[in-house]
C-alpha cells in the first residue's frame, strides 16, 4: 500500500492521490462557514417572522410526579399581551410525541411525571410577555414521593421497557473456574447536550389544515408526523423544514418534537404563525439527557489478564418514558465489549423508570455508557495483576478466531489491533509510561497517568426499518445542480460531504452544487439523522440520484454524438464525448431540448443488516468504524484537581470523503466525550428538579480546559470494506469514546496511590470524584 | 407596559433611533430591532458567549446589557465585522481554519477575538486560550478555533490597524474578493 504523510490536525490537506478535479476527499471548509464567519446563516430563530407572529412560552407545575389537583390560569390569561392560553384540552388530536410508545404527553393531562414537565403554554405577542404570564400560574399538584436515581427505580421495581439480555456460553462457570476474578460496581454520570442553539420551532397555518413547521431538529420527518397526529390531519397536510441546528448531538432526534407541536397547536388555535424558542434554563429543565448508568460487573481471567468470561448487569435510568431507551440501552449492551474479545458473556440491561426527565439519545446513544464498563475490567485487571494496562487491552482484542461478539455478530476486520499498534509508537507511549512511572515512584501528592484505549463502534441503526434513506438531485439547464437528502445539518458537515458525491458523479466543482434546506415534502420518510449514519445513508442516496441522471446524459451524449456510452466521461467540469468535449451545461441543456428528464430521486437501504431481537441473532451493524487515543494526565490528589496534558489520536475514518470535516468531528467529539467523563456533572435533587439546569453550574469544556497538546491523525491505509460511499466510514459518534482514555489515565493516577488497587472512581472524574476515590485509595495504602 | 425611552447610537457605523422598554436587553434590540440575527442567542445568563459585541471598545454580553445602556454607545457585531467581498483576518482564518462546525458560537467566538487582537495583538498560545475561554463551543473542541487567532494574529497589522476604524467596513484587501468566490473550497 502506497504511503505518504498522514492527514493531521495541524497539517489537514485533501487525501493524497486524488485525482485531478476530484470532489470526494477534498479538504474542503463547511458550506457554511462564509455564511457563519458573517453572522448570515439562518437558524430557525433569525427566519424573518411573518406578520402577526405570536411567541409560546411553557409553563410547568414546579412539582414532581403526581395528579394534579387544580390548575388555575386566570392570571395567565389576564396577563398583558396574551392570545392564548393552551392545555391539553386544546389538542384536536392526540395528545403525544413520543417517537413510539406514546407515552410523552405534549402538555401534561392530569398527571405530573416529572418536575419540570410542560402543564401549559402561553401563547402571547412578544417572548417576553409569554415568559411573564406563563409564571402567574396556580397548580397544586397531589405530589408523591418520586424516584429520582436509578436505585430509587429498581427499589420500585419501576421499568419503562422489559430487561433484556444476551448471552453466550457459560460465563458464570467461566468465571468461577477462572484463575482470577473481579467484581466491581460503576456509576456512570450523565450528560446534558447543551446545544449551543436551544430548542426551537416556527409554525405557520397554511390554508385549511395545513401547517408549516420550521423546527431545530434531526428529525424532521417525525416532527412532520407528530405534527399531524397532533393536530388530527393527514401527514400529507404538514411540512416540517430544517435548514440547519446550532448543534444537535441527539438532543434534537426525538425530543425538538414536542416544540414543534406546541408551535404548531398555537398556530392552529389562533390562526397566526407562532414561534418557540426554549430560555436555556428551560431547555435543560424540560429535556432529557445522556442515560446515567449504574453497572456491576464480574470477570474472570487468566495470569495474562486475559478475560475468560464476563458478567454484567447495566442499569439505566431512563426517566419518566420510554422514548429512545430501548435503542439506547441495547446499544450499551451492544459495546459492553468495546473492542474485546469475551469467550463467555452475559449482558443483561434494565430500563429503569424514575419521575424525572425522559432521557434520550446522546451521541454514542448507549455505547460510550457500555464501553466504559470493558475499560473498567481492563484496568481492573491489569492493576490487579501488575500488568501494563495496555498489555491487557491487546490481549484482549478481537483477533482472528477470536472474533464474535456477545450478540453473535463477527468482527470482519480488525483494524483496531493495526491502530493500537501503531498508536502506541507514535505517541511514545512506553517510554512516557516508564517515566511516569519513575515519577509516581517519589510519592507526593501530584500524580501522573497514561492510557491508550482502543474504539470500535458498530455502525448502522439497530432498528432496521431507519436503515433507508432518499435523496432528490436537480440538474438544470445552466449546469448548476440542487441536491436535497433526508439528512440534516446539525454542524457536522454533512451537506458538504453530499455535495461533493454529487459533483463528483457529475465532474463539476462543488461550487456548482447547491444543498438546499431539509424539507419532508421534497424527501418524504427519512429517519433521523444519527447513529453517524448521515454520510453512509443520505450520500449514497444522493450518489444514487445523480448516477441515474449522469447515466441518462451518457446515454444522450453517445446517442448525438454517435460514440458508445463508454466514451463518454465526466470531469472537470466538461464532458468528454469521443474526440470532442463540451461543458455539462451544454449537455444539459442538449438533454431539455431533446426531452431527457434533468431530475431523478435516489434511495438506499442498507444492505446486509439482519438484526433480529426477539431471537437475539443477525447482523446489527454493517461494519465497525474504530480508533484509538493515548492520554496523559495529572492529577493533584490533594485536591482532586486534573490536568489533560497530551492527547494522540488516531482514527480511521475509512477513506475519508472530507478530512478536514472528519477532523472535526474527531476533534469535538473527544472533547465532548472528556466532557462527560470529567466535568460535567448532572445534579437532581429528592424531587427530581434539575439543580444543574444554567450553564453556570454545569459545567462543559472551555477553550482552556482542553488538552493543549492535541495531535491527531487519520488512519491513513483506512478504507471501508464494506461498499459503503466511497468506502468512507462513519465518523459522527465513534471519536467521543476517544476521551475514556482520560478516565483510565486519571484510573492509572490514582492506582500509584496503593499498587494493585483498582481506585474506586466514578464517571464524571470532577475533582471531588477524583478526591473520594484518593482517599479511598490512601486508606486502603 | 412600561414607557418607552428613546436611544440614539452607532451600530456598525450606522446611527440608529429608535423608541425601547427599558428593560429591553440589546440582544433582542439588535436581533429584532434592527434585524441583525448574526448576534446569536445561547443562555441568556451571560455564561456562553454566544451575543458577545463590542460596545464602545470592550467585548460585551448583549443578553446582559440593556439597550438603554447602549444609548450613545458604539456597538459593532459581527455584521460590521467585514464584507462578503472583503471578509477581516479573523472571519477567513475562520473559514480557512475550519473553526466552526455548527456555526452558532462562531459570530461571539469572532467578537471576543477581535477584543482580544485588538488589547493583544501577538498573544500567546495561553493569552489566546484564556482570551476565549468566557466562549462556549460545543462542536469543535476548540483545537481550530485557536489556530484561527494565531493565524490572524500572525496576519499582524490588519487586525490592529482596524482598530481605529472599528465600525467601518475594513479596507479591501487584494484576493479577498477571489477567496471569497473561490467556493470551489468551500
Ligand atoms: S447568550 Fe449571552 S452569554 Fe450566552
Ligand atoms: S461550532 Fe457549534 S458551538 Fe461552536
Amino acid at each position: 500500500m502506497k504511503s505518504s504523510a498522514p492527514i493531521t490536525n495541524s497539517t489537514i490537506t485533501d487525501r493524497p492521490g486524488l485525482d485531478p478535479g476530484a470532489s470526494v476527499g477534498l479538504a474542503l471548509a463547511h458550506d457554511s462557514a462564509a455564511r457563519h464567519v458573517q453572522g448570515s446563516a439562518a437558524y430557525v430563530d433569525d427566519l424573518p417572522e411573518p406578520a402577526g407572529t405570536l411567541h409560546v412560552a411553557p409553563g410547568s407545575a414546579g412539582a414532581a410526579r403526581g395528579p394534579i389537583r387544580s390548575m388555575d390560569l386566570d392570571a395567565v390569561r389576564a396577563s398583558p399581551g396574551v392570545a392564548a392560553v393552551l392545555t391539553a384540552a386544546d389538542i384536536p388530536g392526540e395528545n403525544d410525541c413520543s417517537p413510539a410508545f406514546g407515552d410523552d404527553p405534549i402538555l401534561a393531562a392530569g398527571e405530573i411525571l416529572f418536575h419540570g414537565q410542560v402543564v401549559f403554554a402561553v401563547v402571547a405577542a412578544t417572548r417576553d410577555a409569554a415568559r411573564r404570564a406563563a409564571r402567574r400560574a396556580r397548580i397544586e399538584v397531589a405530589a408523591r414521593p418520586p424516584r429520582v436515581t436509578v436505585d430509587d427505580g429498581l427499589a420500585d421495581g419501576a421499568e419503562v421497557m422489559p430487561p433484556y439480555e444476551f448471552r453466550r456460553g457459560a460465563p458464570e462457570a467461566a468465571i468461577a473456574a477462572a484463575p482470577h476474578r473481579l467484581d466491581g460496581r460503576v456509576r456512570i454520570g450523565g450528560q446534558e447536550h447543551f446545544y449551543l442553539e436551544g430548542q426551537a420551532a416556527l409554525a405557520v397555518p397554511g390554508e385549511d389544515d395545513e401547517m408549516r413547521v420550521h423546527s431545530s431538529t434531526q428529525h424532521p420527518s417525525e416532527v412532520q408526523h407528530l405534527v399531524a397526529r397532533m393536530l388530527g390531519a393527514p401527514d400529507a397536510a404538514v411540512v416540517c423544514e430544517c435548514r440547519r441546528m446550532g448543534g444537535g448531538f441527539g438532543g434534537k432526534e426525538s425530543q425538538a418534537a414536542q416544540w414543534a407541536c406546541l408551535a404548531a397547536l398555537a398556530a392552529r388555535v389562533t390562526g397566526r404563525p407562532a414561534k418557540v424558542r426554549l430560555d436555556r434554563d428551560d431547555d435543560m429543565a424540560m429535556t432529557g439527557k445522556r442515560h446515567d448508568f449504574r453497572v456491576d460487573w464480574r470477570c474472570g481471567f487468566d495470569g495474562g489478564g486475559v478475560l475468560t468470561g464476563v458478567d454484567a448487569d447495566l442499569d439505566a435510568r431512563c426517566g419518566c418514558s420510554a422514548d429512545l431507551s430501548p435503542g439506547v440501552n441495547d446499544r450499551a449492551m451492544f459495546h459492553a465489549d468495546n473492542a474485546y474479545y469475551y469467550p463467555a458473556a452475559r449482558i443483561r440491561s434494565r430500563r429503569v423508570r424514575t419521575d424525572t426527565v425522559s432521557n434520550t439519545a446522546f451521541r454514542g446513544f448507549g455505547g460510550p455508557q457500555g464501553m466504559l464498563v470493558a475499560e473498567r475490567m481492563m484496568d481492573a485487571a491489569a492493576i490487579t495483576l501488575g500488568l501494563d494496562p495496555l498489555r491487557v487491552r491487546k490481549r484482549n482484542l478481537y483477533g482472528p478466531g477470536r472474533d464474535v461478539t456477545p450478540y453473535g455478530m463477527r468482527v470482519g476486520e480488525h483494524v483496531v489491533p493495526r491502530l493500537v499498534r501503531e498508536l502506541e509508537r507514535t505517541s511514545g507511549y512506553a517510554a512516557r509510561r516508564r517515566a511516569i512511572a519513575r515519577f509516581n515512584a517519589r510519592g507526593g501528592t501530584l500524580r501522573r497517568g497514561i492510557a491508550l484505549t482502543p474504539v470500535k463502534f458498530g455502525i448502522s441503526f439497530t432498528l432496521r426499518e431507519l436503515n433507508q434513506a432518499g435523496a432528490l438531485v436537480h440538474v438544470f439547464t445552466d449546469g448548476s445542480v440542487q441536491v436535497n437528502h433526508g439528512g440534516t445539518e446539525m454542524g457536522q458537515g454533512l451537506h458538504v460531504k453530499v455535495a461533493q458525491v454529487v459533483a463528483e458523479e457529475f465532474g463539476i466543482g462543488v461550487d456548482q452544487v447547491r444543498i438546499t434546506a431539509t424539507r419532508t415534502d421534497k424527501v418524504p420518510n427519512a429517519p433521523p439523522t444519527a447513529a453517524s449514519s448521515g454520510s453512509d445513508l443520505n450520500g449514497m442516496a444522493a450518489h444514487r440520484a445523480a448516477r441515474t441522471i449522469r447515466r441518462r446524459l451518457a446515454a444522450l451524449a453517445a446517442r448525438l454524438f454517435q460514440v458508445r456510452e463508454a466514451e463518454v466521461g465526466f470531469a472537470g467540469g466538461r464532458v468528454r464525448v469521443g474526440a470532442e468535449t463540451i461543458s455539462f451545461g451544454e449537455l444539459a441543456r442538449l438533454a431539455f431540448t431533446e426531452r431527457v428528464s434533468l431530475s431523478s430521486t435516489g434511495y438506499y437501504a442498507t444492505p446486509k443488516v439482519s438484526w433480529d431481537r426477539d431471537t437475539a441473532s443477525g447482523r446489527p451493524f454493517l461494519y465497525f468504524a474504530g480508533g484509538a487515543a493515548c492520554s496523559e494526565v495529572a492529577v493533584d490528589t490533594e485536591t482532586g484537581e486534573m490536568r489533560v496534558e497530551r492527547v494522540d489520536v488516531l482514527h480511521d475514518a475509512g477513506r475519508s470523503l472530507n478530512p478536514a470535516i472528519d477532523m472535526g468531528q474527531i476533534e469535538g467529539g473527544f472533547v465532548q466525550g472528556m466532557g462527560w467523563l470529567t466535568t460535567e456533572e448532572l445534579v437532581f435533587d429528592e424531587t427530581g428538579r434539575l439543580l444543574t439546569h444554567a450553564p453556570s453550574t454545569y459545567k462543559i469544556p472551555t477553550c482552556s480546559d482542553v488538552p493543549a497538546d492535541f495531535r491527531v491523525a487519520l488512519f491513513e491505509p483506512g478504507r471501508n470494506r464494506e461498499p459503503t460511499i466511497h468506502r468512507s466510514k462513519a465518523v459522527g459518534e465513534p471519536p467521543l469514546m476517544l476521551a475514556l482514555s482520560v478516565f483510565s489515565a486519571i484510573t492509572h493516577a490514582l492506582a500509584s496511590l496503593s499498587p494493585g488497587r483498582v481506585p474506586p472512581l466514578d464517571a464524571p472524574a470532577t475533582p471531588e470524584a477524583i478526591l473520594r476515590a484518593a482517599d479511598a485509595m490512601r486508606a486502603e495504602a | 407596559m412600561s414607557e418607552q425611552r428613546t436611544i440614539r447610537l452607532t451600530v456598525n457605523g450606522a446611527s440608529f433611533e429608535r423608541e425601547v422598554e427599558p428593560r429591553r436587553l440589546l440582544a433582542d434590540f439588535l436581533r429584532e430591532d434592527l434585524g441583525l440575527t448574526g448576534t446569536h442567542i445561547g443562555c441568556e445568563h451571560g455564561v456562553c458567549g454566544a451575543c458577545t459585541i463590542i460596545l464602545d471598545g470592550d467585548s460585551a454580553r448583549s443578553c446582559l446589557t440593556l439597550a438603554v445602556q447602549a444609548d450613545g454607545a458604539q456597538v459593532q457585531t459581527v455584521e460590521g465585522l467585514g464584507t462578503v467581498d472583503a471578509l477581516h483576518p479573523l472571519q477567513r482564518a475562520f473559514r480557512e481554519h475550519h473553526a466552526l462546525q455548527c456555526g452558532f458560537c462562531t459570530p461571539g467566538m469572532l467578537m471576543a477575538a477581535l477584543d482580544l487582537l485588538r488589547k493583544h495583538p501577538s498573544p500567546t498560545e495561553r493569552e489566546i486560550r484564556e482570551g476565549l475561554s468566557g466562549n462556549l463551543c460545543r462542536c469543535t473542541g476548540y483545537e481550530h478555533i485557536v489556530r484561527a487567532v494565531r493565524t490572524a494574529a500572525a496576519a499582524g497589522e490588519t487586525v490592529g490597524a482596524e482598530t481605529e476604524t472599528a465600525s467601518a467596513a475594513p479596507p479591501r484587501e487584494a484576493g479577498a474578493g477571489a477567496q471569497s468566490r473561490g467556493s470551489a473550497r468551500e
